[in-house]
This record gives C-alpha cells, structure tokens and sequence, in this order.
C-alpha cells in the first residue's frame, strides 16, 4: 500500500516536471514570437515615419496640382496622380471580368484532366513571374505588335495580366470555400449551371474575389519595372485629353482619346526625382511615396469595408 | 401485392457505376403513385446512391454511369436516357437533402428561386405559389411576417421545412428525401414526418432513411437494401413483421447493421 502511493507520488512528481519542461518552451515560443514581430513592426513604423517626416512638408495641394518642373519646390505630382488612377481604371476593367470569368469556368465549368491541371500549375506559376517579364512581352504585343504604342491602354492591359492570376487564383479559392449542398441544392431545383453561377456562386464567392481584385490592383499601382519597360515618360507636363474638349484649336477629344495618351505614374515619378543629386527632391519622392501609400490604404480599407458589408448576409451554418 | 395500384415509376435493371466500380446491381423496383417508399438497409449499402439516380444528381461530376431504366409515369419517359437533359428531369422530381441546405438569402428568395429558374416573374404568380408552397411545408404561420428575413434566422427544423417549400414550390410530380431527418432533433424529426403524411394525398415520395422506427412509421412500401443489391421489397407492413429474406429479417431486428 505505502509502495503504491510511493510508485503514485514518483510519477505524478515526473509528470509535473514533464509539463513544466513543455510549458517552459511554450513561453520560450512566444517570447521569440513578440521579439520578431517587434522587429518586424518597428522597421515598418521607422520607414514609414521617415518618409513622412521628409515629405510632410512638401504636401500640400498644390503639390497635388503642379506638374512636374526642374524646379524642387515647384514641382507636383499632377501628371503621375493622374496617370496611376487612369491606369489602375484600365487594369481594372480588363482585369477582372477576365479574371472572375476564367476561375468561375475553371471551377464550374471545365472537366478535371491534365489540359486544366496544366492550367492550373500555370496559372499559380504566372503569379510568381517578374513582373519585368510581363513588361517586355507588353513591349512586344501591345507597343509594337498592336500599336498601342506608350500608352494609358499598353500600361493598363500590361497590368492586367500581371494581376490576372492573382484574381483567378482568389476566385477559384473563394468559390471553393462554397459548400457542395448549395451548388447541388440549387441543381436539384432544375437550375442550369449558369443559373448556379449567377444567383449563388458568383454572389457568395464575391467577398473573396473582391480581396484578391484589391491584392491585386494594390500591387499594380505600385509596379514600376514594367511600366518603364514599356516606356513610359518620366517627365509630362500635360494631362491626357478629356474627352468632349477642346484639344487644339477646332478638335474636341473623342471619349476614348486618353487611353492613347503618353502618361507617368506615381512610382515612376518617386523613381525619378530620387534619381537626381538635388537633396530638395527627396522630400518630393517622399511626399509622393506617402501619397501612393495613402492610395493603396484606401483601397485597402475599402476592401475590407465591403468585404465585411457583403460576408454579413453570407453564412454558411447557423 | 396488389398490381393494379397506379405506379409513378419502374426501375427496370437498373445498374450503377462510379467509374469502373459498380455501386448497385440490377435493381427492379415499382415506385407507387400518391405513396411513400422508404429505403432502408446499413451504411454504404447504395440507398442515397440510388435515391440520387432518380433526379440525375450523378450527372454532375464525371465517370458516373447508369444502366437500366427507370420508366417514370403517366408519360413513360426514361429518366436515365441520355435523349432526356437532367435538367428536365429535375425540374419534374424535387429533392430535400440530409443536412438542410437553404440558400444565404431570404425565405422568399429560397422558395420562390424554382420558379425563378423556370422564368416565372409576375409577382403575384410567385407570392401566391410561395404561400402555398409554405403553407404544405407547414412552415407559413411561423415565417409569414418575417418572409424576407434571412434563412438562417430558422431553427434547423424549420430550415428543413423551408427546403421541402423550395421543392414544393414547382409541384414536383416526385419528391426524393435523402435522411430528411437525420440532422434533426425529435421533435423537428416529428413535424417531418406528419408533413409526409400529409404530402402524399399530392405527391409521391421516395425516402432513404437510417431509422427503421421511421419507416414504419411514415411509409407504405420498403425496399432493403444491402450492398448494391434490393434484397426485399413490399408493403412495410409485410417487410416488418414478416420479413421473407433471412437478411431483411436480420436487419430490421437489429441483428446485423
């Protein structure tokens, strides 16, 4: 009897020293977990207060409505503000019905074989290609092959391809997210496939898709390799025509005039007056920087907003 | 058995295949007119398979094959036809799953989208059919004054009654349910099944069902079924307390499944 409570009190004294060894290394783990993510957060928040106490100075609006000039303090950022939003306007339109299409027939649509295998491995692969690549095929296709030449529409589809694999991967993923009993909940109604897509899975997959279309152009207005690859000017000192004004004396410009348009970009622009020896243009660059971050927050917090507006009426199970 | 009742069915050598495995064999069974079938028999023995043969759920995912007939009345067609789209098919027999699976939209949206498939958009034409269709399902008194609040605002039970109004709401000629009440608490499994007792008087019904008590309780005529195979089928009262089959009479007292 005493032997068994002996044999008792051993083994719970080594399990208790068991646990603790495991707790130790529980609190080790979270320790070195709050060191990185301090690191990590801290460089952020000096970066980011770095450039804005450089450029702070320099916002104001008319910064936003200058255009650019060898002149420091006179110089704007009107021709590149301009610019990133119409060709962000233009990647999305081509972007994502292309996008939303091809994952929904991925998904709904095509027979599993190795053709869809194949495109599948593909398309995760195209996502992860430098995005200097996609400029020199635009290069070729858009500049030369199509004429477009240097345009708001080269730049625009240039950056639609490089965001349309992240749109199709997010769709694909958020429609899979869908549970089989609504799809067959509704077949079983007698609706066709395309009647599935519309009333169930487009709608419900839309949270989803909306994330990756945000992702997506988030990363575009950002991009600069492919944009100088096709050639964009680093220096513009006029706006693309408005449609239906005047552009010279007689000539209004057509609605679609812009897009054929040379234009610059807000990255290309912060690349640029980084580039010269004058001290007084980096505190442009980081009044720039600062309002292209302010542009991709916005669209972030939009995303969010809405993603959460549209995910309430959405829900799975009780 | 009495031959002279009106049949809404026949499944004449009905074999099925997943790929190159078959799942049933050779299945010859009347479904009758106004009446409730059950399928009973263990796990995996093919009854949802079977179940889901009647409205072609097969057809969606590829290497599903079908061989046989099953002849549906009054106008003979073969449902397993390749002549005949799975879409009309649907259209004519109904289907309530095992978990209830509303849509994430409103009830209105959830019975009325039968209808909204089949092109019907005069407003009256849908609110007069939503109400009827409610009204069968037992579901109206609860949901009338909150018919564009969201589904899942239901209880389970009533989800479910929900899923039998969206079938209902296109008057199917045949309704499958797939273990209706299996996700169900009794009481919600009760109002189930007195509901089926009252659909019959308008609409055939095929039923899989785990429960035995159930079987009995709700349906005229059983088939068991053990692995791909009808080992038995006749009117419940017969299959129940007089079994012909060793193995239906194994199953039904608990001896084996």
């Amino acid at each position: 009897m005493t032997n068994d409570t002996n044999t008792n009190a051993l083994t719970t004294a080594r399990l208790r020293k068991l646990i603790a060894r495991g707790k130790l290394k529980d609190r080790l783990f979270q320790i070195v977990g709050v060191i990185f993510l301090t690191a990590g957060l801290a460089v952020i928040f000096l970066l980011v207060s770095d450039m804005i106490m450089r450029g702070l100075d320099r916002l104001s609006l008319d910064f936003f409505t200058n255009f650019a000039s060898r002149r420091a303090l006179q110089a704007g950022i009107l021709s590149a503000w301009v610019g990133s939003l119409l060709v962000m306007l233009v990647t999305a339109f081509a972007a994502i019905p292309l996008g939303i299409c091809a994952g929904v027939y991925l998904e709904e649509y095509a027979k599993r074989n190795w053709v869809t295998d194949l495109i599948e491995i593909n398309i995760t692969n195209l996502a992860a290609v430098p995005s200097i690549v996609y400029g020199l095929l635009a290069l070729g296709i858009f500049v030369y092959a199509l004429g477009f030449g240097q345009s708001i529409l080269t730049a625009g589809l240039t950056l639609a391809l490089l965001i349309l694999p992240i749109i199709i991967v997010s769709t694909r993923e958020a429609i899979r997210a869908i549970p089989t009993a609504i799809r067959e909940g509704s077949m079983a109604a007698g609706a066709t496939r395309w009647q599935t897509c519309r009333y169930h899975i487009i709608p419900y997959a839309m949270p989803g898709i909306l994330t990756g279309i945000i992702i997506g152009l988030a990363r575009a207005i950002g991009e600069t390799a492919p944009i100088i690859t096709i050639g964009a000017l680093t220096f513009i000192a006029f706006l693309p025509p408005l449609p239906f004004t005047e552009i010279s004396a007689g000539v209004t410009a057509a609605p679609f005039d812009w897009l054929m348009s040379p234009f610059t970009v807000l990255p290309i622009q912060i690349f640029n007056w980084t580039s010269r020896p004058d001290p007084a243009f980096e505190a442009n660059a980081a009044a720039a920087s600062f309002v292209l971050m302010a542009m991709v927050l916005t669209m972030n917090c939009v995303a969010i907003w809405l993603r959460y507006k549209m995910r309430k009426n959405i829900r799975w199970q009780n | 058995m009495n031959t002279n009742k009106p049949l809404k069915a026949e499944v004449k050598n009905f074999n099925f295949f997943y790929g190159s495995t078959q799942a049933l064999k050779n299945i010859n069974m009347p479904i009758h007119d106004k009446k409730v079938t059950a399928l009973i028999g263990p796990s995996g023995c093919g009854k949802s398979t079977y179940l889901r043969s009647f409205n072609r759920m097969h057809d969606l995912y590829p290497g599903n094959r079908y061989e046989g007939d099953i002849i549906f009345h009054p106008d003979n067609v073969n449902l397993l036809s390749e002549a005949i789209d799975p879409i009309e098919v649907r259209m004519r027999i109904g289907m309530v799953f095992q978990k209830p699976n509303p849509f994430p939209k409103s009830i209105y949206e959830n019975v009325a989208y039968g209808l909204r498939v089949r092109g019907e958009k005069n407003k009256r034409v849908l609110e007069d059919k939503i109400e009827a269709a409610l009204k069968n399902s037992a579901l109206w008194n609860e949901v009338k004054d909150r018919l564009h609040d969201s589904a899942f605002n239901l209880s389970g039970g009533q989800q479910q009654r929900l899923c039998i109004a969206r079938a209902l709401a296109t008057d199917p000629e045949l309704l499958l349910f797939d273990e209706p009440t299996s996700a169900l608490d009794p009481i919600a499994t009760g109002a189930i099944e007195e509901l089926m007792h009252e659909l019959k008087e308008h609409v055939t019904i095929l039923i899989v069902t785990h429960n035995m008590q159930q079987a009995a309780r709700v349906s005229d005529y059983t088939a068991y079924m053990y692995l791909g195979e009808m080992i038995e089928f006749g009117e419940t009262n017969s299959i129940f307390i007089k079994p012909k089959d060793k193995r239906t009479e194994d199953y039904i007292t608990g001896r084996m499944g």
